[in-house]
């Protein structure tokens, strides 16, 4: 890589932090609340009468899950807010105009949506803390899958953006697909609880293996294979950045 | 001598249909300030646009400083800064952000992207705006900011859609010896603009796009000695007699104002002396249009006419 490839990136990557942490009331604070919430409500007030999960305290169970939920969520919200606002407003010519390869815009907005995700999820780690105790059963695993989880909804949302022409757009996604996705993905709940139909159904779900690999790390319980949940989140990580890489080589939804 | 650019068989369709450019051919030399000149919906923008890698082109190809745009694309931005037509910069940022970024998009280091960044603010005169909000600053402050990012990576050639478009004329002056400098430090530039004046003031050679094609491509003089006709107004210390409007084959245009067309060879003194026996007298007297349009008009009308005769 050479120097003015490592000096684009950096500036990309740096722009995107400085922009996570300069609108911080809409970055981290409103996911922040709504995760406190889910723990006192869910886990606190409701998971008492749930019981055990998966061998585990209700609690202790779901906080995996509202760890990833809230990194999905906001790894998708930061890239597609991020990269449609840029189209919107034009400055997306910025880097048009520039020549920094294709791969470093891509790169560069994965950086932001990716620490944006890493900071609410850490935040949400914190703010657990004060409800239950956490376990580590494996580091690595954790760091992986997160990592990697929010890389493919980092990709998943930049195709989105370009796509998008309007405001519209970008919230239907979110509101249509991933929403239902998460919470259909074992955030909640372990599917050995649902029928055998369910399961089956649920196991076409790739958040279910995210989910269930993040919640491996901690507990050492999963739903899933975790080498099924790997192959999975791999899969989805290459083809999603040949789809992208592809895309912002022909110009889609960026050059006329 | 060295070419800075070269447009060969450029056209562009749109994906509605809409043919911008039709197979377009231009060469720009090394070292000039170079005019493109056009009508409303000419081409003006798209022919910059695919330049500067913001528009696919259909087919044809672009070189810049002998660097294909089809075969080297990254050699040929390197190349290139841009001032686009409309704003196109982050209303949220400030403009020194704005400026390092830019730089650092295209590799310069940050230390270096600083100093630069304070030495075009300084010379556009927007030091004092550079921790403001951008969408707080004025129009023609908006337009110069984007001229200060488009220095940034000090181009070799330099492209300006309608830099002085709603900027008054104290900056206009003080952004076209901005141009000249630049151009003199040896950047290329090329500009497009709806004012004659200039063009006039700051380019030798000129291109005309209408409809998707160059139909002039020459000197500045050459163009203006095409404008032959000149239309005057002049306002009158009373009403003028049909006598008068007779003679001088004149229009009434407002009370005691009358309007003509004096060819550009004929000396006006015929007119004063026309005025001065009937004994009237002449308060003030002005061009009439914008000089520019005037020429559009008559050449895309001469276009269309032929046009029309060959189908
Ligand atoms: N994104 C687009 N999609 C479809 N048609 C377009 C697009 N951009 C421009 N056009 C059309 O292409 C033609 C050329 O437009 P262009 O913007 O290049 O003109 P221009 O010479 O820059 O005009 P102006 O002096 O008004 O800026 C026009 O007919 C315009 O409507
Ligand atoms: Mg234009």
């Amino acid at each position: 890589m050479s120097n003015t490839t490592l000096t684009a990136l950096f500036t990309l990557g740096r722009k995107e932090v400085v922009r996570i942490l300069r609108i911080w009331s809409q970055t981290i604070l409103p996911p922040a609340i709504t995760m406190t919430l889910y723990f006192v409500i869910f886990g606190n007030l409701i998971g008492k009468r749930i019981g055990q999960m998966g061998g585990f305290d209700y609690m202790a169970f779901i906080v995996p899950g509202l760890v990833m939920m809230s990194v999905i969520t906001n790894s998708y919200g930061n890239i597609v807010s991020s990269f449609f606002g840029a189209k919107f407003s034009k400055h997306i010519e910025e880097m048009l105009v520039s020549p920094m390869p294709n791969w470093v815009i891509l790169f560069g907005h994965i950086l932001g949506a990716l620490s944006r995700g890493l900071i609410v999820g850490s935040i949400v780690t914190v703010i657990s803390l004060f409800f239950t105790e956490i376990h580590i059963h494996n580091m690595w695993i954790v760091i992986s899958t997160v990592v990697l989880t929010s890389v493919v909804f980092a990709l998943g949302g930049f195709i989105n953006a370009c796509y998008a022409t309007k405001f519209d757009d970008i919230a239907i996604i979110p509101a249509f697909i991933l929403t239902p996705l998460t919470y259909l993905g074992g955030v909640f709940y372990s599917i050995s609880l649902l029928p055998e139909f369910w399961q089956t159904v649920s196991k076409f779900n790739p958040v279910l293996y995210m989910v269930n690999a993040f919640r491996y790390g901690f507990l050492g319980v999963s739903d899933v294979s975790i080498y099924t949940a790997y192959v999975v989140i791999l899969t989805f990580v290459v083809v999603l950045t040949i789809i992208c890489l592809t895309m912002l080589h022909k110009g889609v939804g960026l050059r006329s | 001598m060295t070419i800075a650019l070269k447009v060969s068989k450029l056209k562009k369709t749109y994906k509605n249909g809409t043919i911008a450019l039709k197979g377009l051919d231009l060469e720009v030399k090394a070292g000039e300030i170079f005019a493109l000149l056009g009508p409303n919906g000419a081409g003006k923008s798209t022919l910059i646009g695919i330049i500067s890698s913001l528009v696919n082109m259909t087919s044809g190809d672009v070189e810049v400083f002998g660097d294909s745009l089809t075969r080297q694309r990254n050699k040929v931005k390197s190349h290139i800064g841009l001032v686009p037509q409309e704003f196109n910069f982050n209303m949220f940022e400030k403009p020194m952000d704005i400026l390092v970024n830019q730089a650092g998009y295209y590799g310069v280091p940050r230390k270096i992207a600083l100093e630069r960044a304070e030495k075009y603010l300084k010379q556009l005169q927007l030091w004092d705006k550079k921790d403001s909000m951008s969408r707080m600053l004025s129009g023609g402050m908006k337009r110069r900011l984007m001229i200060a990012r488009a220095m940034m990576n000090e181009p070799k050639l330099l492209i300006l859609d309608e830099p002085t478009a709603g900027v008054d004329i104290e900056i206009r002056r003080s952004m076209w010896e901005f141009v000249e400098e630049i151009a003199n430090a040896g950047t290329t530039i090329i500009l497009t603009t709806h004012y004659l004046e200039e063009a006039e003031q700051l380019c030798k050679n000129i291109a005309i796009i209408n409809h998707g094609e160059i139909i002039q491509n020459t000197t500045i003089k050459q163009l203006l000695t095409t404008l032959d006709i000149e239309t005057f107004i002049f306002d009158l210390d009373k009403q003028p007699s049909k006598e008068l409007l007779e003679l001088l084959d004149a229009e009434i245009t407002e009370d005691n104002s009358i309007q003509l067309d004096v060819h550009k060879t004929k000396a006006l003194n015929d007119v004063f002396k026309h005025v001065d026996k009937l004994n009237y007298k002449v308060l003030s007297m002005r061009n009439k249009v914008n000089r520019l349009e005037e020429l559009f008009y008559k050449m895309t009308h001469k276009e269309d006419q032929e046009m029309e005769k060959q189908s």
